[in-house]
């Protein structure tokens, strides 16, 4: 069957223009973060391996590589070991639904955006997995707080996403950015917009809500047994799941592929490059805000996520969906 | 009214909005980083660096071994043993300064009377073995020969502070 093989060659190969730019993106992101973290505390930040020092997360991974993988002896061996891949693996996956452009996307589902609150849903056994097969006070510790913090944010971002699918009235990706063509989302929801960003840092476990890796009390969290290229994997993971998120964020509140203005030296720049530009944008502010802040404390945090993200994305659901339907502009 | 203004205040992110502005403008700052190996900050004439001995400039060693630099040095790092010379001079037979016990305190500088052991301008000394930091009259020499030119500078620099 020629055909089949034929359809198979281009799935995987679509499969790959999707993952290694990823990959080539988080090596950039993690160039890019020690860039801006120097830059505001006044360093240079890595410039030395490659013009600008741009090759330097290369070399980290060439290091990583060649590092001794070390196994507690008390801990789950198969677990141990298959923590980082699951957690890779899940971060990747979630890229199979992410549309670059109005057709570049590897697989149209109209359940787009559920298949991502699912997969990113599924992230936080990668880390559990992790922190219990250590067997060590740290790494549990660890996964118990991120267990706990993606949970109670998940319910938060949950909220934000039903506010734009009420506006929008599909749970399609392409359908969600093409109806922000004349305005973006980040405009009418913006209180949503903020909420949401702040959510994607606790999702992430980045800065100042990184308590599952807090490395003043925790060591390194849930990562703390693992070395060379687990840890690598664990490393890698997060930094994509970042661009994920930020990606999501693009995609329900920056109008995705379209440019800011639609008019004529804009809107000739292909989509795709939008995209990418506004997802950059996204991560500098995850930089920025860690550049910033101090870490929450668990109660500020658990506080935070429940007592006031829940009932002001409740209260926005009502509010988006109480004008809506007042106007008759509700999608049919 | 205290306490609207704070909620407004708390639910505008005023005051996260402030701290993110600050560390904006300090991205944009210029850069107080030095690229070490290729450069390299200031030193002041008087920086007590990797010890060296002087000659005079017909090539005579200065050091007339007094052994005052040996009896001042508070961690006993400098072992001194002296002989004369066949043309009646006094001078060392061995000098040697431990690396590993010196303090970089200055006081043999002080206490010589000809400017022979001098602490130079050189901090880039690290070796791989310790005993390299033994160090004896002939790398002392040899470090007087190599600085000679910007220790004279400094000391003539400052002179007028002594």
């Amino acid at each position: 069957m020629p055909s089949l093989s034929l359809e198979i060659t281009i799935g995987i190969l679509k499969i790959f223009s999707f993952v290694v730019p990823v990959l080539v993106s988080v090596a950039l992101l993690v160039y890019l973060e020690r860039k801006v973290l120097g830059a505001v505390q006044l360093r240079k930040g890595p410039n030395v391996v490659g013009p600008f020092g741009i090759l330097q997360s290369f070399a980290d991974v060439l290091k990583l590589l060649t590092k001794e993988n070390l196994l507690p002896s008390s801990s789950n061996k198969f677990l141990f070991i298959f923590a980082p891949m699951l957690t890779l693996i899940l971060s990747l996956i979630a890229w199979a639904v992410i549309p670059i452009s109005s057709t570049y996307v590897i697989a149209n589902i109209n359940i787009g955006i559920l298949y991502l609150f699912a997969v990113s849903s599924f992230g936080v056994y990668g880390v559990i997995i992790a922190g219990w097969a250590s067997n060590s006070k740290y790494p549990f510790l660890g996964a118990l707080r991120s267990a706990a913090q993606m949970i109670s944010y998940e319910v938060s971002i949950g909220f934000v996403i039903i506010t734009v699918l009420i506006c929008v009235g599909s749970l399609n990706l392409i359908d969600i950015v093409e109806s922000q063509k004349n305005m973006w989302f980040a405009i009418p929801l913006l209180p949503m917009f903020v909420v949401f960003i702040i959510s994607a840092l606790a999702e992430t476990n980045r800065l100042p809500f990184d308590l599952p890796e807090d490395e003043a009390t925790l060591v390194a969290g849930f990562f703390t047994e693992y070395s060379s290229i687990s840890f690598g994997l664990f490393f890698l993971a997060e930094y994509a799941n970042m661009i994920l998120m930020s990606s999501l964020t693009v995609i329900l509140f920056l109008g995705g592929w379209y440019p800011p203005i639609d008019i004529f030296p804009l809107n000739a720049i292909p989509g795709i490059f939008w995209f990418v530009i506004k997802v950059f944008l996204i991560l500098f502010v995850f930089l920025w805000v860690r550049a910033t802040f101090p870490r929450y404390r668990y109660d500020q945090l658990m506080r935070l996520g429940w007592k006031i993200f829940l009932p002001l994305t409740l209260i926005w659901v009502v509010i988006t969906s109480a004008f809506l339907f007042y106007f008759g502009l509700l999608p049919n | 009214m205290t306490t609207l203004i704070k909620y407004i205040k708390s639910f505008t992110l005023f005051e996260l909005m402030k701290g993110l502005k600050l560390t904006i403008t300090y991205f944009f700052k210029p850069k107080v980083t030095l690229n070490y190996p290729n450069q390299k900050g200031p030193i002041s004439p008087r920086f007590r660096g990797e010890h060296a001995l002087r000659r005079y400039p017909n090539g005579e060693e200065r050091c007339i071994a007094c052994k005052l630099c040996e009896a001042v040095c508070p961690a006993q790092a400098i072992t001194i043993e002296a002989e004369p010379k066949p043309d009646g001079s006094r001078r060392t037979s061995r000098y040697d300064i431990d690396m590993t016990k010196c303090i970089y305190c200055g006081l043999c500088e002080e206490a010589c009377p000809v400017d022979a052991i001098v602490e130079g301008p050189n901090f880039e000394y690290a070796t791989e073995t310790r005993e390299e930091l033994l160090y004896d009259k002939e790398k002392l020499l040899r470090n007087g020969d190599i600085w000679e030119k910007q220790i004279s500078e400094n000391l003539k620099r400052d002179s007028k502070y002594r």
